[in-house]
């Protein structure tokens, strides 16, 4: 009996993988077939991406150093998605969290090196999860559509970001919109001193792993879990609907903040303006692919990440234009959000090995 | 000749076989009733008929000719109409408005509503529906609604016609009329197919009666006449089962919820006026009324989800107001009326569904943290003692049937031992077993003490359970007596306001 349980949890976590793994095939090829048109190389293209992002301990590295925020902001939008609430303020609770960090990450305090990284990194939380729990505060109380709210919000921290860093936050003597550096102790250390990736990639996993461990185990994810699939029980049975919309908001916000504190102590030391090339948005295809499964971001990050990282690769060795990579990425989008496509295609494959019930359909 | 002859239907879907070799024959100018429980494949072999769905073996002929019917339109150009439980008609249209649409009679480009007036009209007087074509149907009762919806099929040139629960949502005094409508339906030549579990309603206007169980057919074109109801009941669920048993409350005890005052108003319009209502311990006070006349408002008054304008409410003499968490934590138990919009977060396990609402008490929480093993050996248990089917407690609520989803609720209810009980809509859609169960659990708890209120639009339910009961029309109670004090044809008057009731003239 045991035994059958975990079978079915199993075969349920398998279907959405299948899902997503022919969602990705098909893109590639959907893509290849796009660059064939416009008369490039696909092979060309997609050895010229493998190299980049697994040829060498460079490429490698490179990859996990895409990954990471990609991981962060694609956990953001899935938690969020959990309550049911689509956030699409993920790229602005990221600068959020950028600012959050390179706040407390500036001045020399005189910690000792991991208090004053962690306070930067809790920093960094804090100003993500607070900028989304304006978003979930303006729904419950006002009834406002969280995807517009999100998505103004974006706006409005990019160029709160933007002013700061050409006023009271440039550095002295720089000519571009930056910060000065950080201080030491707050750095994010590297794996290796010569590689960019840091250990903010285990953070990253762990956060995966946390989040699913939340949602499953304890009360506020179970309400969360419950609110994101019917309101109307959860209101029922008890639960405060508009406190746990808000939690996931703020929680979602929070992890979208640790993209943009990689960003800081990790990658540039320091805060850049407009330093995401669309980390956010990028975690909506990455939450997608994933299926909305905590543990399965991390796959699915590292995938975008190995897009991410060939992209240098494909330019410096290829003329193939490196626009190709988003298309590829888009196609990962358009596949996944179209299930039906890739049920009715499973259909087809089951039927022709009959051993597989896939059509076991609800009776009634 | 037959009307509809259906002959080795088989319908599998995955390993579940839904019907199998499935022989059913309606003649021409009878009412066949389809009797069987939830899940017994009546809608299945319907909608076979109807070219919904396709079955893996067995022919179909109509009027004595072959056919494939592989779509609803096919459906209806052999003239098979079918009337679903749930109308599907446009409030703000006129009935012809609804009866024709698609196929719509037309002068050049443009609709010829002076001739589909017309024969919309002359079809009504041909049958007796008494209702005027050019009337909006949102100003017509649920029973006049049903009778556009045998229009639509009739228009359609309909000679058989499937008619779907037909009685679900009727009051009494509808189900004569209908009735009356179908016996000219009859006399003009249709055949008519009910698909039904009431066994009452089989009796009162079936000529022949077919039973389906677990898919199989267990008799077909029975004569109705000569049938018990007890003998119906025990093809339809193959054991005995008592449907007309019931126990009285000993005596009453102490007023547990004193309800008084309550006034409502939404959108400006009164929808609950001057309720008083006391709940007492050991009794069963049933509420009867049409759906649609404050039952549901009551329901959310009660149990914390709704702010009523003014209300008094005291639980064992204490004043209890607040949300729904504040009325379950004051011992509230509540039933919804819809389960699968309020009962249960239909995707999730069983597990997941039995603890909801109760999931913060430290049975099943400590610090925040589930009790994973503590809340599975808990639905195990449930799952036992309420014979839940399901391959297990961590199936998703979503593939059990209607009657095991309900008990997932009650067994959840019930378990936390609440004083007070609003039960609402128990055994909607529950097959003719679990609703046996569930009568009789209820019947347990009263005689335990427990204060329940018994909402149901089934009648018979809130005849057969009730203690007391009250009727409710246009958010008044306009009657409360004892259960035995009026009959079920002076109850229906009241729960349309065609009588004033006892309240009124104390």
């Amino acid at each position: 009996m045991k035994i059958k349980e975990k079978l079915t949890v199993g075969r349920a976590g398998l279907d959405s993988l299948f899902r997503s793994a022919v969602a990705l095939l098909l893109s590639l090829l959907v893509s290849a077939v796009i660059m064939a048109a416009c008369g490039y190389n696909p092979i060309q293209a997609y050895g010229a991406i493998f190299t980049g992002s697994f040829g060498s301990l460079r490429g490698i590295t490179q990859t996990l150093t895409q990954a990471t925020p990609l991981i962060f902001t694609g956990l953001a939008f899935t938690f969020a998605k959990k309550a049911s609430l689509i956030n699409l303020g993920v790229e602005g609770q990221m600068y959020m969290g950028a600012l959050g960090a390179v706040l407390i990450a500036l001045p020399a305090m005189g910690l000792p090196g991991p208090v004053h990284l962690m306070l930067a990194i809790l920093g960094g939380m804090a100003f993500g999860g607070a900028y989304a729990a304006i978003i979930g505060f303006l729904k419950v109380k006002f009834g406002s559509n969280e995807v517009v709210a999100g998505f103004m919000l974006n706006s409005i921290a990019t160029y709160i970001v933007g002013y700061l860093l050409n006023g009271p936050l440039l550095a002295e003597g720089s000519n571009i919109a930056q910060t000065a550096r950080v201080a030491e102790s707050a750095w994010m250390p590297r794996i290796f001193s010569k590689y960019q990736v840091t250990y903010a990639v285990f953070l990253a996993v762990a956060a995966c792993i946390f989040v699913a461990w939340f949602m499953k185990k304890t009360v506020t994810g179970y309400e969360i879990r419950c609110v994101g699939m019917n309101k109307d029980a959860s209101e029922t049975a008890g639960i405060r609907v508009g406190r746990s919309l808000v939690i996931a908001m703020c929680v979602s916000g929070a992890i979208a903040g640790l993209a943009g504190v990689n960003q800081v102590l990790g990658v540039d030391r320091r805060l850049i303006n407009e330093f995401s090339p669309g980390y956010g948005f990028n975690g909506i295809a990455v939450s997608a692919l994933a299926a909305e499964n905590p543990v399965g971001t991390i796959l699915a990050g590292v995938i975008f990440g190995v897009l991410r990282a060939g992209v240098m690769e494909l330019n410096r060795t290829t003329n193939i234009p490196i626009e190709f990579v988003d298309v590829i990425q888009a196609m990962v989008v358009v596949f996944v959000s179209a299930p039906l496509l890739i049920r009715n295609l499973g259909g087809h494959l089951s039927r022709l090995k009959p051993a597989r019930g896939a059509k076991g359909g609800a009776v009634q | 000749m037959n009307a509809v002859e259906m002959r080795g239907i088989t319908k599998r879907f995955g390993s579940f076989e839904a019907l199998s070799q499935v022989n059913f024959t309606v003649e021409e100018g009878e009412i066949h009733s389809l009797l069987g429980e939830n899940g017994a494949g009546k809608s299945t072999l319907m909608n076979v008929l109807y070219g919904i769905l396709k079955p893996e073996e067995g022919e179909i002929r109509i009027h004595g000719k072959a056919v494939q019917i592989k779509k609803p339109s096919q459906a209806i150009s052999l003239g098979i109409g079918m009337v679903h439980q749930h109308f599907m008609l446009t409030p703000v249209m006129t009935v012809t408005e609804n009866v024709i649409v698609g196929s719509e009679p037309r002068k050049g480009p443009f609709v010829d509503y002076g001739a589909a007036n017309r024969s919309v009209q002359e079809m009504i007087d041909r049958y007796g529906f008494g209702l005027r074509a050019d009337t909006r149907v949102q100003n017509l009762s649920v029973g006049e609604q049903q009778r556009v919806e045998i229009l639509k099929a009739l228009y359609k040139g309909a000679s058989v016609l499937i008619l779907d629960e037909p009685t679900a949502v009727l009051t009494p005094q509808e189900v004569e009329e209908l009735f009356v409508i179908l016996r000219e339906l009859k006399a003009s030549g249709k055949s008519i197919i009910i698909i039904t579990h009431k066994l009452k309603e089989t009796a009162a206007v079936a000529d022949r009666v077919s039973v389906l169980r677990s898919g199989k057919m267990i008799d077909t074109g029975l004569e109705a006449k000569g049938c018990s109801i007890n003998d119906l009941a025990l093809m339809m669920v193959g054991r005995r089962v008592d449907l007309t048993f019931t126990r009285r409350a000993e005596e009453a005890g102490e007023v547990a919820y004193d309800i008084r005052h309550l006034n409502l108003t939404k959108k400006n319009i009164p929808v609950l006026k001057d309720i008083n209502l006391e709940l007492r311990r050991g009794q069963i006070l049933g509420i009867a009324g049409i759906e649609g006349n404050g039952q549901t408002e009551l329901i959310e008054v009660l149990t914390g989800l709704c702010q009523p304008d003014s209300m008094e409410l005291y639980k064992d003499g204490a004043l209890l107001s607040g949300a729904p968490a504040d009325f379950l934590r004051a011992g509230v138990g509540h039933i919804p009326e819809d389960r699968l919009s309020r009962g249960l977060v239909v995707p999730m396990t069983i597990e997941e569904n039995i603890i909801l609402g109760y999931h913060r008490t430290d049975a099943f929480s400590r610090k925040g943290i589930q009790k994973t093993e503590a809340i599975h050996s808990f639905a195990v248990g449930k799952q036992t003692e309420y014979l839940i089917k399901a391959e297990s407690v961590q199936s998703p609520c979503s593939s059990l049937s209607g009657g095991n989803q309900q008990k997932v609720i009650i067994a959840r209810v019930f378990s936390e031992n609440p004083d007070v009980l609003i039960v609402a809509q128990p055994t909607r859609g529950v097959d003719v077993g679990a609703q046996e169960f569930i009568h009789n659990k209820l019947l347990d708890l009263r005689d335990e003490g427990k204060a329940i209120l018994l909402i149901s639009a089934d009648l018979d339910e809130v005849r057969r359970l009730s203690d007391r009961i009250a009727v409710i029309y246009d958010g008044r109670i306009v009657s409360q007596t004892d259960h035995d004090v009026l009959d079920e044809m002076e109850l229906g008057l009241l729960m349309t306001g065609g009588k004033e009731g006892e309240e009124k003239a104390l």
